[in-house]
């Protein structure tokens, strides 16, 4: 990775993601081996909106990196109450720590501190628009379940303001992936990410019904479908039930079928399939924190990191 | 002198930017950040009769010569003019109108969610591509009526 802060999954070549990944890999086999790799170091935590596992998850990656975190602590607590805008606050809180964690509301939010700051950002979701952290460990997950190459893969639910759904539909052109969307027509990609898509030169098709291409999938990747983005209860329930699936859906699917969500979910996936080999969307939860420690270690190491990259592999 | 001459008279210094659509001028002056508060001597054409455009709008702006940048957003709203740089009454250069690749502080992006749309310290900027422009912030396309989005 040559980058200073990450700011979308857009941003990261096939290099940077195999980087961090492969780093990943061998963190998780070896979690004990960088237990005092960044000793002293601080992260700061800035989520101008709540995510708690978001925010824990990067708790522990600093904390099992030998490092500690400094928190900014809760909106209504701090002097973004008062009025201070964005851009002061992170030009502050960059005097406090070596690298920043952001979350905000606000589309764009990430890329525009991060043109106040020096030490590395990172953006752990700016509204509708990115959460590349979570596309790292999302990919992670796939590529330990499936591989990256050769790769058909579903993503279904809220496609039109999931900002999981268009890291990962960005980061998946940068490799051999065949992706299929399916949603309410409501609810499709919006006209950016399609843009971003096709000149990528993605190989990319749409659905509203997941039963054309279940059985062709190796990865469905499932995200819930927000009530709050309906007016009317009733029509959210007439589109939530069709894109729910239980073990009776899953009888069409591949026996390797590796079924992934980046959680919480809500009813989408019936709890039966937690018990089954499809199920990965725990695992791919647990898979935040040695990801993030990768991604923080890199980083942290600045100038050294094509080093210690290649030193690694 | 035609009748038709005679409505923007010459200048001699400045920069005569001609065959902009018509109707345009005024998101012209916008673009040059010209609001007359500036004390900038300005002359505009509106729809005047044009054989390669039907109508077309004329924009006169005295002692002050473009700069290529703002020729560069300029080709945003109006692809087709000239701009004619005027020193003692001649026409001493011709510039290109060529697409940029960014423009800063221009247009206003339209998503409410954008970090541009709060009290920041930052201009928008936009990425230029084939069809519209892309808030390199919150990546919001604008395809259409780009015009209606220029900072006034
Ligand atoms: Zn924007």
């Amino acid at each position: 990775m040559r980058h200073d802060h990450v700011l979308t999954a857009r941003q990261l070549s096939r290099e940077d993601v195999e980087e961090v990944l492969d780093r990943a890999a061998e963190i998780a086999a070896d979690p004990d081996a960088v237990s005092d790799r960044h000793a002293g170091a601080l992260l700061a935590t800035c989520f101008f909106e709540p995510s708690t596992r978001t925010k824990m998850s990067f708790e522990a990656a600093i904390k099992r990196l030998g490092g500690d975190v400094v928190d900014m602590g809760s909106v209504e607590s701090s002097s973004v109450k008062k009025g201070e805008s964005l851009a002061d606050t992170m030009r502050v809180i960059e005097g406090y720590a070596d690298a920043i964690v952001l979350r905000h509301p606000k589309q764009g939010a990430a890329k525009m501190a991060s043109e106040f700051v020096d030490v590395p950002l990172l953006n752990a979701g700016d509204g509708a628009g990115h959460h590349p952290t979570q596309t790292l460990l999302d990919l992670f997950t796939i590529r330990e379940a499936q591989g990256l190459d050769d790769l058909t893969i579903g993503i279904m639910g809220d496609l039109k303001y999931g900002r999981t759904v268009h890291s990962l539909a960005h980061a998946l052109t940068t490799f051999d992936a065949r992706q299929h969307f399916i949603s309410p027509e409501s609810l499709q990609l919006p006209r950016g990410v399609r843009y971003d898509l096709h000149e990528a030169g993605a190989q990319v098709r749409e659905h509203t019904e997941l039963e054309e291409v279940l059985p062709s999938l190796d990865v469905l990747y499932v995200t819930r479908i927000q009530r709050e983005r309906f007016p009317d209860e009733n029509e959210y329930r007439k589109v939530a039930g069709e894109y729910r699936i239980d073990s009776e859906t899953l009888e069409a699917a591949d026996d390797d079928l590796a079924v992934l969500h980046p959680l919480p979910r809500v009813d989408e996936i019936a709890p039966e399939i937690d018990d089954t080999e499809h199920a990965q969307y725990f695992q791919q939860a647990h898979n935040g924190v040695p990801v993030r420690m990768a991604l923080l270690d890199l980083l942290l190491d600045g100038a050294a990191v094509g080093a210690i990259g290649g030193d690694a592999r | 002198m035609s009748e038709r001459e005679l409505r923007i008279s010459k200048i001699e210094n400045g920069t005569v930017i001609d065959h902009v659509p018509g109707g345009e001028a005024l998101n012209v002056l916008a673009v040059l950040g010209i609001d007359g508060t500036g004390g900038e001597t300005v002359s505009i054409g509106m729809n005047v009769e044009s054989d390669a455009l039907g109508r077309k709008d004329v924009v006169k702006v005295e002692d002050r010569e473009l700069s290529q940048d703002e020729v560069d957003v300029l080709s945003l709203i109006a692809p087709e003019a000239t701009i004619n740089i005027i020193r003692e009454f001649d026409v001493v250069e011709k510039k290109r109108l060529d697409r940029p690749e960014s423009v800063s502080g221009v247009l206003a992006c339209p998503n409410h969610d954008c970090i541009t749309s709060g009290d920041e310290p930052v201009e928008t900027k936009f990425e230029v591509l084939d069809s519209g422009v892309r808030c390199v912030y919150c990546e919001t396309i604008i395809r259409e009526d780009i015009t209606d989005h220029i900072v006034r």
